[in-house]
């Protein structure tokens, strides 16, 4: 069995989809993967079962995705833990690398949205960084089906090989490596002792912080090693920002684009709206002729003509219409990452409603369910 | 590690950078954000604030991540001097 590991919203879901050609619906929402979803991964004439586990930040197992993933992760029945980190911020996405090669050493890291990462001018030493963690590393775009290949071939190899000898270690402050050091237990389990039982002289909180600040420290030396990020690369992003989510132009900008975006829906819709909603309709009368020579009562065919036949054809006429191109739309601009922002700008608003700012996307698309009954048909 | 003076992050102007010098709120938001690799001596760059001041978006380790002002003001940072 193969586990599927990784920090939310790092294209999971689509290398999981993309390994075992299942269509799990996969979303852009941090924590999507609710359960384990399992699917079948093919390779040669193999078969391997592949388990999508809950997107999470850590392995401190606070929370109840994150002691599923761990305990899975952990227990025997899992032959290889596949990572998939995001190659635009990899240094954050190392903690749960690291957390994991602490719980097992026999994992591959699949390095996601390299297509991103390039074009954002990030430099990965893909060489150096399979050195430093001691796991393979496959650069990958999921999205693009660029990569998939050789992370199965990864996979396969990975699964007849035996577990490499020596992967990276976090190292903790001296006290916690002394306490760990006479344990047999594995380094995970001896951790999670001590943080039951602290040495003398710290508090568990103290215990766990030294913990937390150790992990992250190494990941920022590894990728100290392995990553480049020019100081430029992020500076075009940032003076979009600064006009797109300026004080002064930040919310009209935003409310202009969502009603033009409102606008091209409803207007746009209108065309093939009238254009279906004619030629549906105008089934209607054939229909009942035809239903009638074939000698069915005239209520029945009444039912079926008024009713069934109407009702159908004015929900295709009305829906269809504003939905295909209305989601293409939304997803050009989540494509473009102007979604987040959206989020950003609009959560002081939401907050005081207690929400969340992203709330406001879901009410964009639920708004775009009022037209249905503006211009529904008489 | 000596830090001058330190102040909510909350209070950092944008554009400029500082280090952690701890998190004071307890419980799942300051895990959150120790999992986020927001620990102590870790450097925080303010990038923009939202039009209405709130949230505030913060360069950490790399990403960007947005944070409340209730969240910001939980965080200590000391610019080195």
């Amino acid at each position: 069995m193969i586990a599927l590991a990784g920090n939310p919203n790092v294209g999971k879901s689509t290398v999981f989809n993309a390994l075992t050609g299942s269509h799990q619906h996969t979303g852009n929402w941090s924590g999507k993967t609710v359960s384990n979803a399992y699917g079948t991964m093919r390779y040669q004439n193999e078969a391997f079962t592949l388990v999508d586990l809950p997107g999470t930040y850590s392995l401190r197992a606070y929370s109840e995705e994150e002691r599923i993933a761990r305990d899975f992760i952990a227990s025997g029945e899992v032959d290889l833990t596949v990572l998939v980190a995001d190659a635009t911020c990899l240094e954050r996405n190392l903690i749960l690398v690291l957390q994991v090669l602490e719980l097992t050493p026999h994992a591959v890291l699949c390095l996601n949205l390299m297509d991103e990462a390039k074009k954002k001018q990030i430099q990965i030493d893909v060489a150096a960084l399979t050195k430093e963690l001691g796991i393979p590393v496959i650069p990958c775009a999921a999205r693009r089906r660029r990569g998939l290949p050789q992370l199965s071939e990864a996979i396969a190899t990975a699964l007849c090989a035996e577990a490499p000898a020596q992967t990276a270690r976090i190292r903790y402050p001296r006290i916690i490596e002394d306490a760990l050091a006479p344990s047999d237990l594995p380094r995970s389990e001896a951790l999670t002792a001590l943080l039951q039982s602290p040495p003398p002289g710290l508090s568990a909180q103290e215990l766990d912080d030294m913990i937390t600040a150790s992990t992250a420290l190494r990941a920022e030396e590894i990728a100290m090693t392995c990553i480049a990020i020019p100081a430029a690369a992020c500076a075009r992003d940032r003076k979009l920002d600064r006009v797109l989510m300026s004080r002064r132009f930040g919310i009209p900008l935003m409310l202009i684009l969502l009603a033009l975006v409102f606008y091209i829906t409803l207007f746009g819709a209108n065309i093939p709206s009238s254009w279906l909603s004619d030629h549906l309709l105008g089934l209607a009368e054939p229909l009942r002729t035809a239903l009638a020579a074939i000698g069915l009562p005239a209520a029945l065919v009444s039912i079926l003509v008024d009713g069934a036949w109407y009702v159908l054809a004015t929900v295709v006429s009305v829906m269809l219409p504003p939905m295909a191109i209305f989601f293409p739309i939304f997803t050009l601009l989540e494509d473009a990452g102007y979604l987040p922002r959206v989020a950003f700008q609009l959560d002081h608003a939401f907050h005081c409603a207690h929400a969340c700012g992203k709330q406001s996307l879901s009410m964009c698309m639920g708004e775009k369910g009022m037209p249905f009954f503006l211009t529904a048909p008489p | 590690m000596l830090y001058e003076t330190s102040f909510p992050l909350h209070d950092l102007p944008e554009g400029r950078s500082a280090c952690v010098k701890s998190l004071h709120n307890i419980g799942d938001m300051r895990r959150r954000l120790q999992d986020l690799g927001l620990v102590n001596d870790t450097r925080v760059t303010c990038l923009q604030r939202a039009a209405s001041g709130d949230p505030t978006a913060y360069l950490i380790r790399g990403a960007v991540i947005a944070l409340r002002k209730s969240d910001a003001e939980q965080v200590e940072v000391g610019v080195m001097p």
